[in-house]
């Protein structure tokens, strides 16, 4: 370890050097991380968290609005320079468009759709043979999935017929409906599609000391307001209970004894390139679907030559994503896109089938089309013509989105790339990442009903996106899975590592299956069971 | 259609300008592009512009830039021009440095070519002058050539201000343009609500 400033190169003259003692070390500060920092620090343990990337201040949040909405500015979380360099393989991955390293993690970037996931999705292999199970049941996560909805302040309605059993109402009443949801509902009515309301992480009225949605329509990649939850708010809580948070803290490898069954330090390294051994009790690793297997990769000894808790071999493998499928065209009357930037009616009615077994979710969008003032910062003219060119583009758009589940494939991985490296001279992950023929047809089916929504409604149907247009839906899932069985799994149900008893493993890189529902809240629920059963012993 | 005041506060609202009415009404006296001693970065950058000099008001060259860029008939535009541009520049000094270099380069391309300030031209020929710098098709680029800073710092900035506004969302039918904090309303309406009933909160951004 090299000396340095205790800054390590930031210069902001806040020490970065490791703390003394640390009943928990948490590498990573999004949702998962600040969930379990929060609450194991409200148990009076010492908590030293270590986060990657900067804390971004929110009072430059338009500032990081401009950053998104202008072209030829900088990446509003700065992301995709040499420390997020990767390399990818099949059909390609755009690993950084939508994961953020800094305080908050991906919550800072993400839209803020929360849902359960179904009952069915913790049993797809016992009960449709295909993909795996999980070690525990929704019953497991129920009180959990309860406590995460009003850790984040989910405003969401009970009128979802689909939606797997619950026991108390949401904490904020539901977003009302849009005019574009009214103009499709006879559509669906008359097809027999129910509609319902989404659950969103995004304050419909004041809650929690954060403000009500002001309408900026810039929920993904940055809200202003505020409203829309983002683990700041947790790391800002465990602050408050006497966490430490160390930014601009990379964590290069974890360490561990000489009998090789516990973790002893992480060590990390700041930007002067400074490394530091922070020492603790417990590790819970919670840096994303993608980091947490790359860490483990690194962090690969003489004892463990294939990678930290990877006995099973499956560290890495089996990565999943959801599959974006979608339809859009335009109308003969006025849809009021693009007022919002959040989608306010779903429909998980083709959710539990069996043909295909693949979960879909369906979503009626309510920014279809351009938005002008984007349009114009984009347009090759100005003055009356572009005001033409604007009237003429905006104001009729419909559309569909909707995500489709993928199920776990081995063959689906990251590993180390030892040919490119990071800014700290470490290989950047690789990305193996393509798509079945299963999953090609369940993404053709989604087509399917949203085509016939549109058509049913009158939309002149411009536009589909199936199987080769897809893009994922950048939830990183499935690479250290949990089960019960150390042969195949990293972790049990507990999210406790097999081989390493005092390292957890927290976040979406730990689910089985993914189903087709956006991970943040299973991942807010898992770590809060966690929380919970780690703050027994500290 | 008129720009208001109000438009001018809800266009810095959209680019997390922390500056309010009463700031502004005391900062009514602009800088000058060619003002080296006012603001945050004055002494600081005397040879930025290479000897290439503004040969009016800042401001003047942005309102009649705002001319050619905006749809006609939009009224009150200098002082939303005003508004917006000083309450944007008064706290981002890289900022303003490269939006009056740009400035100052357009003013002088304007006097090579036309032997007046881009400002006293005739509005088609500042158009002109735009045209055949290539802005209309630049990349908006703050590192780049002239005519992608120009672009970039002139145009983009000026159709962001207008087009995140009430005023100039109105006009292709969204009263609640993205990066304007128009509340959680006019989403659900099925057509927009008369001038003046905006909600959100563009008031006080």
């Amino acid at each position: 370890m090299s000396a340095g400033p205790a800054d390590g190169g930031v210069g902001d003259g806040v020490d970065r050097t490791p703390s003394t003692r640390a009943d928990a070390c948490i590498v990573g500060s999004g949702p998962a991380g600040a969930l379990v920092a929060h609450r194991l620090a409200e148990a009076g343990a010492d908590v030293v968290v270590l986060e990657a990337g900067p804390r971004f201040d929110p009072a430059e949040r338009g500032r990081t609005q401009e950053q998104h909405i202008r072209p030829g500015m900088d990446n509003p979380w700065e992301m995709g320079g040499p420390r997020d360099a990767y390399t990818d393989a099949g059909r390609g991955y755009p690993l950084n468009d939508a994961r953020v390293k800094g305080v908050g993690g991906s919550t800072l970037h993400w839209q803020g759709m929360v849902m359960r996931l179904h009952e069915r999705d913790f049993a797809l292999e016992s009960q449709h043979g295909v993909g795996a199970d999980w070690p525990i049941d929704y019953d497991d996560l129920r009180p959990y999935y309860a406590a995460a909805e009003r850790a984040l302040g989910v405003s969401g309605a009970m009128d979802n017929p689909y939606a797997p059993p619950r026991e108390e109402p949401f904490p904020l009443p539901a977003f009302a409906p849009s005019h574009s949801d009214s103009l499709f509902a006879p559509a669906c009515e008359r097809l027999g599609i129910d509609m319902h309301s989404v659950p969103n992480a995004r304050n419909s009225e004041p809650y929690d000391g954060r403000a009500a949605c002001q309408g900026y329509g810039t929920c993904k990649p940055v809200c202003p307001s505020g409203a829309k939850y983002t683990a700041e708010s947790h790391v800002g809580k465990a602050v408050e209970a006497g966490a430490r948070v160390v930014d601009h803290a990379a964590v290069q490898r974890l360490e561990h004894d000489d009998d090789g069954d516990r973790v002893e330090a992480a060590v990390y390294a700041t930007p002067n390139g400074t490394e530091h051994r922070q020492p603790a009790a417990r590790f819970v690793l919670a840096a994303g679907g993608v980091e947490n297997a790359r860490l483990l990769l690194l962090s690969a000894s003489e004892q463990y030559p294939d990678g930290l808790a990877n006995s099973s071999g499956a560290v890495g493998r089996f990565f999943m994503d959801h599959l974006f499928a979608g339809a859009g065209g335009r109308l003969d009357e006025p849809t009021r896109q693009n007022h919002v930037g959040f989608n306010t009616s779903e429909t998980h009615q083709f959710y539990d089938g069996a043909d295909p077994v693949e979960g879909m979710k369906l979503e009626f969008l309510n920014y279809a089309g351009p938005s002008p003032v984007i349009e114009a910062l984009g347009a090759d003219t100005w003055g009356d013509d572009l005001l033409a060119q604007l009237d003429a583009s905006y104001g009729t758009h419909v559309a569909m989105g909707g995500l489709v589940e993928q199920l776990p494939d081995a063959d689906n991985r990251i590993t180390l790339d030892p040919t490119v490296r990071d800014d700290h001279g470490n290989p950047v992950p690789h990305v193996e990442w393509s798509l079945s023929d299963r999953t090609r047809d369940a993404i053709r089916r989604a087509n399917e009903i949203q085509h016939a929504i549109l058509e049913e409604l009158g939309a002149d149907i411009e536009w589909i996106v199936g199987p080769d247009a897809t893009g994922p839906a950048y939830h990183q899932m499935g690479t250290t899975r949990m089960g019960a069985d150390p042969e195949t799994s990293v972790v049990d149900a507990d999210c406790r590592a097999h081989d390493l008893r005092n390292l957890r493993i927290v976040g979406s890189s730990t689910f089985p299956t993914g189903g087709a529902m956006n991970p943040t809240l299973t991942i807010a629920a898992l770590a809060l069971r966690v929380a919970a059963s780690m703050a027994e012993s500290v | 259609m008129e720009l208001t005041r109000r438009d001018a506060l809800a266009a810095l609202s959209a680019v997390g300008a922390t500056v309010g009415g009463s700031v502004l009404a005391a900062r009514f006296d602009p800088p000058r592009a060619d003002d080296r001693r006012s603001g945050a970065d004055a002494g600081t950058d005397d040879d930025t512009d290479a000897g290439v000099s503004l040969s009016t008001d800042l401001l003047d060259l942005l309102d009649a830039v705002a001319e050619v860029v905006y749809p006609d008939g939009v009224g009150e535009r200098r002082a939303f021009v005003d508004s917006y541009v000083v309450g944007r520049v008064a706290d981002r000094p890289s900022y303003r440095e490269g939006l009056r270099e740009a400035a100052a380069q357009l003013d002088a391309v304007a006097r090579d070519w036309h032997d007046a300030p881009y400002a006293d031209l005739d509005v088609d020929i500042r158009d002109r002058i735009l045209r055949n710098l290539g802005v209309e098709t630049a990349d908006p680029d703050p590192e780049g050539p002239l005519t992608d800073r120009i672009r970039f710092y002139i145009v983009n900035d000026l159709l962001f201000a207008f087009y995140s506004s009430p005023t100039g969302g109105r006009l292709v039918g969204i009263e609640n343009p993205i990066g304007h904090p128009g509340g959680t309303e006019s989403y659900q309406m099925p057509s927009m609500s008369p001038t003046g009933e905006d909600h959100g909160s563009g008031e006080n951004p």
